[in-house]
């Protein structure tokens, strides 16, 4: 494998509702940003991915859009996956790995205010016997919540902590959204959104948008001090029928650690990208973290949820603790589909 | 750096305006099972999933991919889902080669659809938003001003277009898997069809079709073992540039021509209409053939229509182009691309069957879309690059 | 009253209907706002690329060959200017206000640097590159911040420009 690093990551802050500006323009200066920090330009960028949803913006195509961001001239080699930002960055590490380039854009956006996002996603549902009854994300996630807590696998206390903790975290990131001091107990008596989830167990809604620069070998170490390299990355799907998974634990994500080497080594970051306070525990315990890994410190996306791009800014948060030297192993997980289906494992070392 | 990568399995659906006959699921399990067995292999020696399909509100299901992934084998594996407009077929095959190229993977699984039937594909491509006009319905209405404007550059005769149409209706009659079969198809029949955006005929346009493509990728030591013949990646290439801006070319769009120079020059190709055998094209309007013969280098500016009326680009001819029927004979959108794609690869197989080119040892798989803003191509040759 | 259960006397389920209905709030962004503005007091403004100095009209708030912001200060343009290219339509669709067979063309402003899609009305024999058009406006009661206070555009008695004026934009 080569040494592929991310280098340089920015983002927009998320927000419940950017009623004043359209996609584009909330990713314009996220690229421009980036762009300015590693005054790269785009003949100097061989590899272009970027991570959407059509049904988050309403309509089709929507993703072509985002080359007017970039400035896609003179044309770029350029893919997108209708999926997290994440997921595109793994397209482009793939790109690199296979000598295709040396240094790849990759950004994910997404502005979920625009529509219904919890009915939204129970179009990703069985199309046949599932969508009909209109599940929404929400009521999903609850009954998964419903089962570890008859089972045992977590108190609401533990999630409450999660939230406590994130929210505690994100005071120190000017790009979260749900920040702020809270107790446990304090939170524990708000009334239910969907029994037994309150609203502190599920991450907001927000818009935004993030960018990485992924680079090989000497370009990393000619675009940054300290590359976060890249020692490990897989993500693996599970059918989507709850019925025929254990939704007491993240089997895909326990396969991707495994195969990411997550356990390998100390890991002394973790940036997660669970949705509910209960996912959070299950990615955690799938990963195999304890109280060594300092989890979150951006907020995780229970603090921002800007979907599609959520999951790059894992990497991009991770990423950060490896340049400013505070960790020097960390893992970033994406995930997609609902109750964890799909998810994405992302081990970032330094020198 | 990369590794040897060639497609040893290809399935395909029968292609048609509705198969209700099958759910998305079985319709991606019937090309994907053709392809599995074509590549002599079963679903437990793949070791990671490719999706590709158009727009989700084709089908209205927002990333139908989860839904399916254990109906495409996709059960606790990797999978990834591309979509790259009208392009996103050929995109994918290149993500699923590139999965090989890196040395990730050992047998990686593409599979491209679209079940338009499913959901109404002209009303998701014209959703009108509250900033713009709407000023037409269908792709048709965007690409009608772009076509003009080619004829108004080259000099192409009306002829061409017809020719084209009925070219590639009688290449599908070759083809079991196409969709339209229209065996008493005359220029005169096309051009009497009625006009739907002057000046496209309906006869010069594809048709809207539920349909799917699969293809399984091996890395060298892999598709060396392979009893039948595989077809080698020699080269893979694609483009992108924004739908507009003052002064684009829309008609022959800068990306197509810095994709074509691209891909030739990985695949050491310095005469691509003396050493590509045959060619498998995104002509989604007839008069798109001679618009891409220019756009692929294949021809000289504003002589790509000449390639058509002399039957160059007939099967019989020296540069045969469409030999499956094209798109003009089965378009199920997310697909298309990836059965461009396929059969250049079936070409240089010697599998094509009754559109086979005799001989064919290099061809040439191309698919774009969006404004005439992506492009995705492949070179693939009987024998190792 | 049949004695036969329900799945032999109906068969395979083949198709089911599912309606789906989902509302949006887009946002125009701080460019279209603008734009839209404009529109409401019959003005219309195109946006200046600050790297090439091109006019773009509509702006979608940035330069999508150059990927910056066109946040100078808008330009006013014409109502008037040159078909660059054109299709005539025969497959009818909503909203359109005029009869079948119509015409869309992709008219330059003048004082513009690309192109605007719209509708054409006019003897569709008639239409050719290079032709001249004005905006119709609808009333000016009925104006409101919306694109569609054109209605569409007509033949004005002017002579055509030449095809090398306007050929770059096709």
């Amino acid at each position: 494998m080569r040494d592929v690093a991310v280098v340089a990551f920015t983002q927009a802050p998320s927000v419940r509702r950017d009623l004043d500006r359209n996609e584009v323009e909330i990713l314009i200066p996220v690229i421009h940003e980036l762009k300015q920090k590693t005054g790269l330009k785009n003949e100097d960028v061989d590899f272009v991915c970027s991570g959407s949803s059509d049904y988050l913006a309403g309509q089709a195509f929507a993703f072509v859009s985002g080359l007017d961001a970039v400035g896609a001239w003179p044309p770029v080699c350029e893919s997108h996956v209708e999926m997290d930002g994440a997921w595109a960055l793994y397209e482009a590490w793939v790109k690199i790995q296979m000598g295709y380039a040396q240094v790849a854009l990759v950004y994910g956006f997404g502005k979920p205010s625009m529509g219904d996002l919890p009915i939204t996603m129970a179009l990703q549902l069985d199309p046949y016997v599932l969508t009909p009854l209109w599940p929404d994300a929400i009521s999903l996630a609850a009954l998964q919540a419903r089962i570890c807590l008859e089972k045992g696998v977590c108190t609401e206390r533990d999630m409450a902590e999660r939230a406590v903790r994130d929210r505690k975290n994100a005071k120190d990131n000017p790009f979260a959204q749900v920040k702020g001091d809270f107790t446990v107990d304090g939170i524990l008596k708000d009334p239910f959104v969907v029994s037994p989830l309150r609203k502190h167990d599920c991450a907001p809604i927000s818009d935004g948008a993030s960018a990485v620069i992924l680079a090989a070998g000497d370009r990393a170490k000619e675009l940054c001090k300290r590359p976060a390299w890249i020692r490990g990355f897989e993500h693996i799907c599970e059918p989507l029928d709850l019925g025929v998974r254990d939704l007491t634990r993240s089997r895909s994500t326990e396969i991707a650690a495994d195969r990411a080497g997550v356990g390998k080594k100390k890991i002394d970051v973790a940036e997660l990208s669970a949705p509910f306070t209960h996912q959070e525990i299950l990615i955690e315990r799938a990963l195999g973290l304890d109280d060594g890994t300092r989890i979150n410190p951006s907020g995780g996306a229970l603090a921002a949820n800007p979907l599609m791009a959520v999951g790059l800014s894992r990497i991009g948060e991770a990423a950060s603790r490896i340049w400013d030297g505070s960790a020097n192993r960390a893992v970033a997980h994406a995930t997609s589909g609902p109750c964890l289906q799909q998810n994405l494992v992302c081990v970032l070392e330094g020198d | 750096m990369a590794e040897l990568t060639a497609v040893i399995g290809i399935g395909q659906t029968k292609h048609a305006a509705k198969r209700i006959d099958v759910s998305m699921a079985g319709l991606i399990r019937e090309a994907a099972e053709r392809a599995l067995a074509d590549a002599e292999c079963t679903w437990a020696d793949i070791d990671a999933v490719v999706i590709g399909k158009a727009p989700d509100m084709f089908e209205g299901v927002m990333m139908p991919e989860l839904f399916l992934n254990d109906a495409v084998g996709g059960a606790y594996k990797p999978m990834l889902r591309v979509h790259t407009a009208g392009s996103v077929g050929g995109s994918t095959g290149i993500v699923a080669a590139s999965l090989v190229q890196a040395g990730i993977h050992d047998r990686v699984l593409c599979v491209a659809f679209e079940k338009q039937s499913e959901s109404n594909a002209t009303w998701a491509l014209s959703i009108s938003m509250p900033f713009s006009v709407a000023t037409v319905v269908g792709a048709g209405g965007y690409f009608a001003p772009l076509i003009r404007g080619y004829i108004r550059r080259s000099g192409c005769p009306e002829e061409i277009g017809i020719q084209v149409a009925v070219k590639d209706r009688l290449n599908a009659l070759k083809n079991p898997y196409a969709h339209l079969q229209l065996a008493d198809i005359t220029p005169q029949m096309v051009r009497d069809s009625p006009m739907l955006w002057d000046p496209i005929r309906y006869l010069e346009t594809c048709p809207s079709s539920d349909g799917a493509c699969a293809m399984v990728m091996a890395k060298e030591s892999i598709a060396k073992r392979a009893s039948k013949p595989v077809a080698w990646i020699h080269a893979t290439e694609m483009r992108s540039e924004p739908t507009m801006f003052s002064g684009r070319d829309q008609v022959m769009p800068r990306a197509t021509l810095d994709n074509a120079k691209s891909l030739y020059e990985k695949a050491g190709i310095t005469n691509p209409r003396k050493e590509i055998d045959c060619a498998e094209i995104y002509v989604p309007f007839s008069w798109y053939e001679p618009m891409w013969m220019e756009g692929m280098l294949i021809s000289d500016t504003n002589q790509g229509w000449k390639m058509t009326e002399s039957g160059a680009t007939a099967l019989d001819g020296d540069f045969p182009v469409n030999m499956s029927g094209g798109v003009l004979s089965s378009n199920p959108i997310g697909a298309s691309g990836l059965l461009r794609f396929a059969e250049a690869a079936l070409q240089v197989r010697g599998m094509a069957g009754e559109h086979q080119v005799d001989g064919a040892k290099k061809a040439l798989g191309h698919a774009y879309g969006g404004g005439s803003q992506y492009f995705s191509t492949w070179i693939v040759g009987s024998e190792k690059p | 009253m049949s004695d036969k259960k329900p799945e032999e006397k109906e068969g395979p389920v083949q198709v089911l209907q599912t309606p789906v209905r989902l509302e949006y709030v887009f946002s125009a962004g701080q460019s279209a706002s603008r734009l839209l503005g404009a529109m409401a007091k019959g003005k219309l403004l195109g946006q200046r690329c600050p790297v090439d100095g091109r006019v773009y009209f509509p702006s979608r708030g940035s330069c999508p060959q150059h990927g910056v912001p066109l946040d100078g200060a808008p330009v006013e343009l014409a109502d008037k200017g040159t078909v660059a290219t054109y299709s005539i339509v025969r497959i009818p669709i909503e909203k359109v206000p005029l009869e079948l067979p119509y015409v869309t063309v992709q008219v330059v402003l003048d004082g513009a640097d690309t192109v605007l899609m719209h509708l054409l009305k006019c003897d569709v024999d008639k239409v050719h590159m290079g032709m001249r058009v004005q905006a119709k406006w609808k009333p000016r009661e009925e104006w409101t911040s919306s694109v569609e206070n054109i209605l569409y555009f007509e033949p004005i008695d002017e002579p055509d420009a030449p095809y090398d004026s306007f050929k770059e934009h096709i």
